[in-house]
């Protein structure tokens, strides 16, 4: 099992003709993802071959899902065009879009998220995040598929590249789904329904959950793991060395006056019972000690 | 990006927000001039970005030109809280009845935008907020609908503005909201928003942050930008496109991915205690890319760093493999040539480890050295930083 992607999942990619959208469509199909098709307004009954697979390209998303039965899509489109690629996927009802886009302004994202939630039928991640992937299953966005297999830990992230030092640090073990939620201020998926997720999802033994300086996702999930998870979750913060008032890469990890510490954060979780690493590594360390490995 | 209030002032005078007559200057001279212009009492503000500046004596009345110039004088250079006064408001004094508050904001917690409005304003609303919260009325506002005329009613309502301000703090409001929409902005305060003593409802300071994110459709937003208080190295690097924040530390630090930077900014400070308290220089995220053209970019700007006395480059290849990246940092410091001077703790783990690590042990360069872990590297990057 896996939380959001499995082997179920049809994907196509809204941007694919872009020089990004071609790129990690090789990718994503290279690691045996069902990606069926693209959409790119005005480029509608062409076809894209990539490395051998001929797809379809359709003007909207609601054409492609007719003809191809996708149930997932993943936006690379330009933060210029990314609201209208997302509002397009929300009304076709498509159940999953996943956006990778960086830098998309928080009015088009609110914009976006507004619009889903009174549709009430698609799930939004990102954006400005690399994607999910569920190991030997599925992958969709930009996560190397390469890192490990499946096994019984579920991750959850606000940052790339610490999703893969993660996954790396414990590719002996394995993960059931690997989730980016990504690092911008208003986005679609957020700790809490990764950790509901997998706290129902039976494959999942454990979890661990990184996040970093900004808002107040982090401690809002401490709280729900209070009254709702009953499995074991490792945590990991990054960001205590970030100054006050700095952007720091993220749009969204930015320290506001007293607000958004990395140290409110790792002290909301640990009142919660999860095992908070004080690097990357410590907190791997903690997940094996938890699972005996 | 947050503004100055004199910029904020000039925001809401463009979208037909009330606010009073008033001018920058940078000299007492201009000071004078503008005060004249304006005519009768004046008041003359420091323009910083934080809070507090009254109460460190950056505000001051002035009863005429004369009186502006010299107040000016005393103003302009002023040290608050860190920030140097380079520019004062100028503007028109009103005589002042109540002092309301009002804000539009992101709501992150609850990814959408809210208003705060209370009619106990003036003074901090954090405290107002934490020590009288009834008197504080947030009202979520919807991104695809926004403040109608109902929701302004709404909101009016809530804070129980009094019946004779009523439609005007309504109609300030929607204006307020064509700020918020249209300028792309994350936070529009009005502290205070006043009735003066003839009932008229003026927004008399203001405090907007612009989305930086939304810069592609605000060309004007570009001008808005505070250059002066720019840092050398921050201004170098965003000519190159890098995502770069100079700290206070001593080694100076290269990654791949936001999160991976500042968790090595962590794990740096960690390891650094061992070695008197050694702290990270700054924050350089170069992407997922990292070519030798972008490694040789960054790794210019931190070794332009007179503090920096170590350099940790620590890169995961996930899309972008180690031996790239690794062929990056060897043609970087063939680009550098005699201006590479320090030494630099080179971290590679993931895609492609082997044939990376195999590609800077072969390279030999006097300065690299490689450890395997990040907690390893980041040890002896301090060690070296502490020499």
């Amino acid at each position: 099992m896996s939380i959001f992607l499995n082997e179920k999942s049809v994907v196509i990619v809204q941007g694919m003709t872009g020089a990004e959208g071609t790129k990690h469509t090789k990718r994503m199909l290279a690691s045996g993802t069902k990606v069926v098709g693209g959409v790119t307004p005005g480029k509608g009954g062409q076809s894209v071959d990539i490395d051998g697979h001929i797809l379809p390209v359709f003007n909207t998303v609601s054409e492609a899902m007719s003809a191809t039965g996708a149930n997932t899509s993943v936006v690379f489109v330009p933060p210029k065009f990314a609201k209208a690629a997302v509002i397009d996927a929300i009304d076709a009802a498509m159940p999953l879009v996943v956006v990778i886009t960086e830098g998309i302004p928080v009015h088009d994202s609110a914009s976006f998220y507004a619009h889903a939630v009174t549709k009430g039928t698609t799930r939004i991640i990102g954006p400005n995040c690399p994607g999910l992937i569920s190991p030997g299953q599925s992958n969709v966005g930009i996560i190397p598929a390469d890192i490990t297999g499946s096994g019984p830990i579920g991750l959850v992230s606000k940052s790339g590249t610490l999703t893969y030092q993660m996954m790396y640090e414990l590719r002996d073990i394995g993960f059931s789904t690997a989730v980016g939620i990504g690092g911008d201020p208003v986005i679609g998926t957020t700790h809490i329904d990764c950790l509901r997720a997998f706290q129902d999802d039976p494959e999942t033994k454990a979890i661990v959950m990184i996040g970093e300086i900004g808002g107040d996702a982090e401690e809002r999930a401490a709280a729900f793991i209070s009254e709702y998870v009953t499995k074991p979750v490792v945590g990991y913060v990054a960001g205590f060395t970030a100054p006050e008032g700095k952007t720091m890469g993220h749009a969204g990890a930015i320290v506001s006056g007293s607000s958004g510490t990395a140290q409110a954060k790792k002290d909301a979780l640990e009142a919660a019972g999860v095992k908070v690493g004080k690097t990357p590594s410590e907190s791997a360390q903690l997940m094996r000690a938890i699972l005996g490995r | 990006m947050d503004l100055f209030e004199y910029q904020a002032r000039d925001l809401f005078e463009k979208h037909g927000v009330p606010v009073l007559a008033a001018a920058i200057a940078t000299t007492p001279q201009q000071a004078h001039d503008a005060a004249a212009k304006i005519g009768g009492k004046v008041v003359v503000k420091a323009q910083v970005k934080v809070g507090g500046r009254g109460k460190a004596g950056g505000v001051k009345v002035a009863a005429d030109a004369a009186e502006a110039q010299e107040k000016a004088s005393a103003i302009l250079g002023m040290d608050i809280k860190g920030h140097t006064v380079r520019t004062v408001m100028i503007a028109q004094a009103a005589p002042i009845d109540s002092e309301y508050y009002l804000a539009i904001l992101l709501d992150r917690s609850n990814r959408t935008f809210l208003v705060m409005a209370s009619v106990s304003g003036g003074m901090d609303i954090e405290e107002v907020a934490h020590t009288a919260p009834e008197k504080l009325a947030k009202i979520p506002v919807d991104a695809n609908i926004g403040i109608t005329a109902q929701k302004a009613k709404e909101i009016v309502a809530a804070a129980a503005f009094p019946a004779d301000v009523a439609p005007q703090v309504e109609a300030v409001l929607l204006t307020l909201w064509k700020v918020f929409q249209s300028e792309d902005a994350t936070l529009v305060e009005v502290n205070p928003l006043v009735k003066t003593v003839d009932g008229k409802i003026i927004a008399l300071d203001g405090k907007v942050t612009l989305d930086d994110n939304a810069g592609f459709r605000h060309p004007d937003h570009e001008a808005l930008i505070d250059h002066a208080a720019t840092n050398a190295l921050e201004a170098a690097a965003k000519e190159k496109d890098l995502n770069y924040v100079k700290l206070d530390g001593q080694v100076g630090i290269i990654g791949n991915g936001a999160g991976l930077v500042m968790s090595t900014l962590d794990v740096v400070a960690y390891a650094g205690e061992k070695f008197g308290g050694v702290r990270p220089a700054n924050f350089l995220d170069i992407g997922g890319g990292a070519s030798a053209q972008v490694m040789a970019d960054g790794l210019s700007i931190i070794l332009g760093d007179s503090d920096v006395k170590s350099v940790f480059v620590n890169v995961f290849g996930g899309i972008t493999a180690c031996d790239a990246v690794a062929n990056g940092i060897v043609q970087a410091l063939e680009l550098l040539g005699a201006k590479a001077t320090k030494p630099i703790v080179v971290r590679l783990d993931g895609n492609n480890v082997i044939e990376g690590r195999a590609i800077l042990k072969a390279a030999a360069h006097p300065l690299i050295e490689q450890v395997d872990t990040m907690d390893g590297a980041a040890n002896r990057a301090a060690e070296l930083a502490a020499k």
